[in-house]
């Protein structure tokens, strides 16, 4: 029995440990193109602002593989899988076998069709490499524009204006963090922003790059004509399932893999975990790629359990996600912001103060919420929300003082406390 | 594991147990000197909820399947063998992700000088946690369910 793992990130890593808790002695291999040893990629903009070290940034210990007995080909392209012979294709035309084969292929950053994107100071963020990239060149450097005001987008530019670089971020929305945030949310964020000395340009474009030659930006050009003077470019847009992997093969795709409650594709024993695949959102009940590491690892640990023979269900996620700017530290989970009819929205705001927390309730049952200045026990209402509590009897108390769990009935509170 | 459980009906908010746990997290484990003489003050890592009558102590459950474990972007928040969650103090960076991901709110966000997250270790240094120790009624209990 073969395992072979695609990827050497979060879903990859939990699988691993789920297989050897069921198996622990046959064969797995890691293949990843990147060489690092596994490193949290949520800690690059860390990285960038010399906030950790780089020997903090690996996510396990440095004999991490040799004591789960994992054989790493890392340096490795894998380039295609031949679902019938069983075996994964390498660039070095090295063809490895697999009884059991995990894609775990994370997410490739969206190129946006923009002149002059292809250039020495044009970086993308989403890697260890991206960072030492912008690092080599952070010295010489005074102006950057950010294209994204997404997470990526503003971890980037907290990360640049902490060493000292004056960032200009370029959104298309009418607001920063529109899609992971509400307006007020954005509001608090992007003044925080402009307090820092981030330039925040919204509901604009870049329509080009302008470069002296291919290793020197001189600035980018606005879809408005308006020119910003720069000397790098980033582009954070987001992320898609990195999918080239399955081009030729019977597996199933629609935005990224399409897998069953058990992580696998609709071919037997192959397997997909993580930003590249469809898990199950269960707020919404779709099946959609929600790039956010805590479910990477649920879902390879899923995957990896399956792969070992111990039947396990993926019980869904949805995205949340913390992320603090100058002090301002900021939650968001489930929906949101929602636009249809059909939500209750439960708040407290004072945008003067910085603090605005929301809970967003669709037939009694919390389906969202955002925190921002205030986060203490945010916790509790994630839980509400993975249990699908009905909340119609405590509804009003849960914003009421500190979020607390004195908010809950006693039955309930007792039996949560109790079930740990 | 044996692990800490409160009982509100006994409560009466008295937050011994903060007294003890703020003492026991302390370099000099001294009730004055901790409260006086340090700086900065070591946090409580259990916590007193207290709406009218109602009262309870609220620390880490311990959880068999720890959603701040999976929550954590750089490994600082683990499962020990003995099956106790703990903080790697030096991997941690304040992103407060396990803030977000604990149901019973259990981790304190400890910014008095690097940010860090701050929750029940069980008193290593003890048989019986502290907060568990200084509670005058019961109210909270040390036990193996």
């Amino acid at each position: 029995m073969d395992y072979i793992i695609i990827g050497n990130s979060a879903a990859a890593i939990g699988a691993v440990e789920a297989i050897r808790k069921n198996d622990k002695n046959n064969l797995i291999k890691i293949i990843s193109e990147e060489e690092y040893m596994v490193y949290s990629r949520p800690l690059i903009s860390y990285l960038l602002a010399e906030k950790v070290t780089t020997k903090r940034m690996y996510f396990r210990e440095k004999d991490f593989y040799e004591k789960n007995k994992v054989i790493k080909l890392l340096g490795s392209r894998a380039i295609g899988i031949n679902c019938d012979q069983r075996y994964v294709s390498l660039e070095n035309k090295e063809m490895i076998k697999f009884d059991k084969l995990l894609i775990s292929t994370g997410g490739k950053p969206i190129i946006p069709g923009i002149k002059g994107l292809k250039n020495e100071r044009v970086f993308g963020f989403t890697t260890w490499s991206d960072v030492d990239k912008i690092t080599r060149i952070s010295k010489e450097v005074k102006e950057g524009v950010v294209i994204g005001g997404g997470m990526i987008g503003i971890k980037a530019a907290e990360a640049l204006c902490e060493i000292g670089i004056k960032v200009t971020i370029v959104e298309l929305a009418d607001a920063v963090l529109s899609r992971a945030l509400d307006k007020e949310a954005s509001h608090i964020i992007q003044n925080r922003l402009k307090e820092a000395g981030v330039d925040v340009i919204t509901g604009s474009e870049v329509s080009e790059v302008t470069v002296k030659d291919s290793k020197v930006v001189e600035g980018v050009i606005l879809k408005d004509g308006r020119r910003i003077r720069c000397d790098f470019v980033v582009v954070a847009i987001g992320v898609l399932p990195n999918i080239d992997i399955v081009k030729g093969t019977n597996i199933k795709v629609k935005r990224g893999l399409v897998v069953d409650e058990h992580m696998e594709t609709n071919v037997r024993g192959i397997y997909a975990a993580g930003d590249v695949a469809e898990g199950y959102d269960s707020i919404t009940g779709e099946d959609r790629p929600i790039p956010i590491w805590p479910l990477a690892i649920r879902q390879g640990r899923v995957a990896g359990n399956n792969m070992s023979g111990l039947v396990t269900n993926y019980p869904g996620g949805f995205p949340m996600n913390a992320i603090e700017f100058s002090g301002m530290p900021t939650i968001s989970i489930g929906i949101t912001d929602p636009k249809e009819d059909g939500y209750e929205i439960i708040k407290k705001t004072d945008i003067k103060k910085g603090i605005h927390k929301k809970i967003i309730v669709k037939e009694n049952r919390i389906v969202g919420a955002v925190f921002v200045g205030e986060i203490d026990r945010a916790g509790i209402i994630t839980g509400l929300i993975k249990d699908k509590i009905d909340i119609r009897d405590f509804k009003k108390d849960l914003l009421y003082g500190d979020l607390g769990l004195i908010s809950l009935p006693k039955g309930m509170r007792m039996e949560r406390l109790e079930s740990a | 594991m044996k692990s800490v459980y409160p009982k509100e009906d006994v409560c009466m908010a008295c937050r011994l147990c903060e007294v003890a746990c703020v003492v026991e997290h302390s370099k000099s484990k001294d009730i004055l000197k901790a409260f006086k003489k340090e700086y900065p003050r070591p946090l409580s890592r259990t916590r007193v909820e207290e709406r009218e009558a109602v009262s309870f102590s609220v620390q880490c459950r311990h959880c068999e399947e720890p959603d701040c474990v999976e929550a954590c972007i750089t490994g600082a928040m683990h499962k020990n063998e003995e099956g106790m969650v703990l903080v790697n103090e030096e991997r941690c960076i304040g992103c407060w992700m396990c803030v977000m991901a604990c149901p019973f709110g259990a981790i304190t966000r400890d910014e008095r000088e690097k940010k860090k997250a701050s929750k029940c270790d069980l008193c290593p240094e003890r048989e019986i946690p502290a907060c568990v120790f200084a509670c005058p009624n019961r109210a909270l209990v040390f036990e193996d369910r």
